[in-house]
């Protein structure tokens, strides 16, 4: 069996044992053992990808898998993994271990609970090992529906309206896409030979420059919807605040992700040069996320609100730097990636288990929960200032490889949009400050906070995990970019080839 | 042959068992029809035998038995599912009426998809249309259905007149009406192309395609809800099978006139039914909508013109049997024992039957395209088809029509998981027939995706333009 197979494999036995659990204990006891697993597993992945490419194994992927599933259309069942992927497996690892930990206490319809959020983690995982278009959109789509059951079931406030917004909107994310991704299919093999699906071959031949500017567009903007692209960020920040916590942990902190590495891993890589044609566009919608989400957050008086402005803001942040199009600018976008499913994650479990206890979330009816719970209070600095981009969190290490990137291409356009993006992180400290500020510091506004509790066993094992994983990433960066950067390599080699002359507007 | 012949052996011998049976043993009808069915569905299944009969008036090939074997999956389901009505008080004394008349449309059916010449071609059809009339007025003493029953008589007696005039005029230029002779004979002449037009709206209503299209939603509610989902499934089917081998093999010179027209005729279909089926709140009336917003997506399979499209079409109706007569299903095992009809009805469900409901949920992904069921590898092939003849912003739009039929779709489930009611529907148990056919529909739309030989199969048959 190969060992990405288990990665689809076995959140799909988690949800059939679960289907024969009898009670909301013996449930998420399920869930958190195949969970687990898979959090084992990533590990064992990592280290097994990092002997491997210390044995001087220099496969584009490794771990590879296949097969033919429909032949007369060439679809087969592709896996694979370099080191960017490896890195978001990891992600999806942590974050999922930690989400189910913080719903532990989830009573109404449990079962039915797992298992959606599960099928979720069951496509997310799929999406990241396939090296096939069509197991890629497969699987994008089994991530994508769940979430309508979880917000419209679970959520709070007015959840219906946005779980139907989300999905909607995401699904006709996935229209685009569809048309960018059978476009790239019959234009697979220019000289007439066998079409395919599988990226890598794509990869090798260059797609008519006519056929990339049509399909461009469709396929970056179809991913850039679950990335959050202004202006077609609006399902983000309602979604969120709907969601249940668990929720908005793994769709914030790894389904935005799907945006981020297909717009990369598809549209740039199999497009460079429609990419490079048509950047300037992207460039500065993604601009425009960027300072936008960080001045939207700044007006939110509803937590969650807060944090998914501040997510389209750090997730614009990802597509501009992918956008950027050279090395360094790529590498502080998986990074980014990385980090902010870390961070985000973690602001979303402690926005719920703040919620759990003062069951409000506008932060101007709370105050003073330092003093009443410091285990949260601390850790809720602690992801402030990675937000925030202090040095030693991983917040830093991703922003500033980003702006150093971007800051590479010396044309005034670059150059301006650079320095705009930049100001993000002023407007996000604002945000952030004020938050602990009013939130967790100053006097107690209601006497009926004081006889709150602190975390429980299992938030604080969602939270460290998610809080040790940030610290090693600000404390160690290297190793992971180094990862990242071997596997860049194909990537920036096509993209040169392409020629990078960026034109530029000024 | 076999399959016909089969048939009109089983109808002979319901109505001579029907004239023994007293009126107390009438029940024991039920299962010698569903058994005898069961033996011809899988009968059906054996090496196909190949030939030409009646000089040329009637043609069997591989692929025309697989189309005959997908019509009879989605019958059998069918019958599966109306037992609990059929086995109501009220239909009593008709009871074998119902398969008879059922199993002659059906063979009406298989003599139109085998036909070889205009004529048989047009027989079939009558066959197919006049005992539909009939079912569509099976419980004649609701006004509702009797109305029914004679809007679907007149409407297809007009549509039937348009056709044969369209027949007329192609004999007329021709000097034939065989298949094949017509095709060779063909060219476009502004006559044949006027021919071809008042022939595809013939067929366009049989399909229930915009704008032909107005009869559907009252009779579709009318009729009794298993006949209903007969219309939707099996008669739409056999229709698509149909047309798609005729602008394949007869007007394949057309082809530039018919994609076109395809075209717009899918994108009309598929946009008024959407926007038609938002706003529905009757189940029966809304799956009408849907069904029409689903024949537009046919549509995109046969404008490839390719082995890919008829592949795609076949592939699609094949699933669109599954998906939309496991949500028949459940409306009708609802409607047999509560007697709701109404969305409103519906909230709730899941707390008390939770099984149906989860059935429904996977049948409305699966009519919405969502993966892993089955519907979204018949949409995807059928987008595939289109995109392979380079009709990407057709796809597009397909796939945004898609996106608005999800929302109506995940309204049910809204309804069943999400709302909360004081008076849900009653938790209640169906008949181990009607269960039976829910299994059976249920299994078909969570397997028939994955399973890729099914596609290959059905491409190894398919052919395209000549």
């Amino acid at each position: 069996m190969n060992i990405l197979s288990l990665f689809v494999l076995i959140p799909v036995l988690t949800c059939v044992g679960i289907v024969f659990t009898k009670n909301m204990k013996q449930t998420r006891l399920v869930s958190a053992v195949g969970m687990s697993i898979q959090l084992i597993l990533s590990g064992i992945l990592v280290y097994l990808y990092l002997t491997e490419r210390q044995a001087g194994n220099m496969a584009e992927m490794l771990f590879t898998y296949d097969a033919l599933w429909f032949p007369t259309l060439n679809i087969h069942y592709t896996v694979g993994v370099d080191g960017i992927s490896v890195a978001m497996i990891a992600l999806t690892g942590i974050v999922v271990f930690a989400g189910i930990f913080a719903s532990w206490k989830m009573e109404f319809l449990s079962r039915e609970f797992f298992i959606s959020l599960i099928l979720l983690a069951t496509g997310v995982f799929g999406f990241f090992i396939s090296l096939d278009l069509f197991t890629m959109f497969l699987f994008y789509e089994i991530a994508v529906i769940p979430m309508y059951l979880l917000i419209g079931i679970w959520g709070s406030g007015p959840k219906e309206y946005s779980a139907m917004k989300l999905t909607l909107m995401l699904m006709g994310g996935s229209a685009l896409l569809m048309v960018g991704l059978l476009g790239i299919y019959f234009y697979s093999a220019p000289a007439g030979g066998q079409l395919t699906w599988n990226l890598l071959e794509i990869s090798k031949i260059n797609i008519p420059i006519e056929m990339q500017r049509f399909l461009f567009p469709f396929t970056f903007i179809g991913f850039g919807i679950l990335g959050a692209l202004f202006p077609f960020h609006t399902w983000s920040p309602d979604g969120h605040a709907s969601a249940p916590t668990a929720v908005s942990m793994l769709h914030a902190g790894v389904l935005m992700k799907l945006g981020g590495y297909g717009a990369f891993r598809v549209a740039i890589f199999l497009m460079p040069e429609a990419a490079q044609e048509q950047a300037w566009i992207f460039l500065i919608l993604t601009s425009i996320s960027v300072v936008y989400g960080a001045f939207g957050a700044i007006w939110q008086k509803d937590l969650k609100y807060i944090n998914a402005y501040s997510s389209v803001s750090h997730c614009g942040l990802v597509l501009f730097a992918v956008l950027m199009m050279n090395q360094t600018a790529f590498n502080g976008a998986i990074i980014q990636m990385i980090s902010h499913g870390l961070m985000t994650a973690l602001f979303f479990a402690l926005i719920g288990m703040i919620y759990g206890r003062t069951h409000t979330r506008m932060i101007n009816e709370m105050g003073g929960l330092m003093k009443v719970m410091p285990f949260l209070g601390v850790v809720y600095v602690i992801a402030g200032l990675a937000s925030l981009g202090l040095p030693g969190l991983s917040g830093f290490v991703a922003e500033m490889t980003i702006f150093f990137g971007a800051y590479q291409h010396t044309d005034t356009f670059h150059r301006i949009l650079t320095i705009m993006a930049t100001t993000s992180i002023v407007v996000t400290a604002v945000y952030i400050l004020r938050v602990v500020g009013i939130l967790l510091l100053g006097p107690i506004k209601n006497d009926h906070f004081l006889h709150l509790d602190d975390a429980k066993w299992y938030e604080r094992l969602s939270t460290i995990t998610l809080v040790l994983a940030i610290a090693a990433i600000g404390i160690a960066p290297l190793w992971l970019s180094d990862m990242i950067n071997v596997s860049l390599a194909p990537i920036v080699n096509k993209i040169t080839m392409a020629g990078f002359e960026f034109t530029s507007l000024f | 042959m076999r399959h016909e012949l089969s048939l009109v052996a089983i109808a002979l011998i319901l109505l001579v068992t029907d004239l023994m049976l007293k009126p107390s043993q009438k029940p024991r009808i039920i299962p010698v029809a569903v058994v005898l069915f069961s033996i011809h569905t899988i009968l059906g299944f054996l090496p196909a035998c190949e030939g030409i009969l009646f000089g040329g008036m009637f043609r069997a090939t591989a692929l025309i038995g697989m189309m005959k074997n997908v019509l009879n999956v989605g019958v059998l389901i069918i019958l599966l599912q109306s037992y609990t009505w059929i086995m109501k008080e009220e239909n009593r004394d008709k009871m074998s009426e119902y398969f008879i008349l059922m199993f002659s449309t059906l063979t009406g059916m298989y003599f139109m998809i085998s036909s070889g010449d205009f004529l048989m071609f047009y027989l079939g059809l009558e066959t197919a249309t006049i005992p539909m009339a009939a079912l569509a007025a099976y419980t004649h003493h609701q006004t509702k259905s009797a109305e029914a029953g004679v809007k679907l008589i007149l409407s297809s007696a007009l549509s039937s007149g348009i056709l044969l005039f369209g027949l007329s005029l192609i004999y007329g230029s021709t000097g034939s009406i065989y298949f094949s002779d017509v095709a060779q004979l063909y060219s476009n002449a502004p006559m044949q192309v006027l021919a071809f037009l008042f022939f595809f709206s013939g067929m366009a209503f049989k399909i229930s395609l915009v704008p032909f299209h107005l009869w559907t939603a009252d009779v579709y509610e009318g009729s009794p809800i298993n006949v209903t989902s007969y219309f939707s499934v099996i008669s739409k089917g056999a229709a698509s099978f149909i047309l798609v081998l005729i602008l394949y093999k007869v007007f394949f010179q057309l082809v530039y006139v018919w994609q076109d027209l395809l075209y717009i005729i899918s994108v009309l279909t598929m946009v008024v039914g959407n926007l038609f089926a938002l706003r529905q709140k009757n189940m029966k009336r809304f799956l009408a909508f849907s069904s029409i917003a689903q024949a537009g997506f046919i549509l995109l399979g046969m404008i490839a013109g390719s082995q890919m499209g008829m592949t795609s079409v076949i592939y699609f109706v094949l699933v669109y049997i599954f998906s939309n007569l496991g949500a028949f299903g459940v409306v009708s095992a609802i409607e047999a024992s509560t007697g709701k009809i109404n969305m409103g009805d519906y909230d709730g469900l899941y707390h008390t039957n939770p099984k149906l409901s989860l059935l429904m949920m996977l049948s409305m992904f699966s009519l919405a395209g969502i993966p892993p069921v089955a519907g979204f590898f018949g949409k995807f092939f059928l987008f595939t088809s289109a995109a392979s003849a380079g009709y990407y912003w057709l796809v597009f739009i397909a796939v945004l029509n898609a996106t608005i039929s999800l929302y109506y779709y995940l309204m049910v489930v809204k309804a069943m998981f999400i709302n909360k009611t004081d008076t849900p529907i009653a938790k209640f148990r169906s008949d181990n027939m009607t269960r039976a056919g829910l299994i059976l529909s249920g299994l078909g739309i969570l397997v028939v995706g994955f399973w890729a030989q099914v596609y290959e199969f059905i491409f190894n048959l398919s052919v395209g333009l000549f």
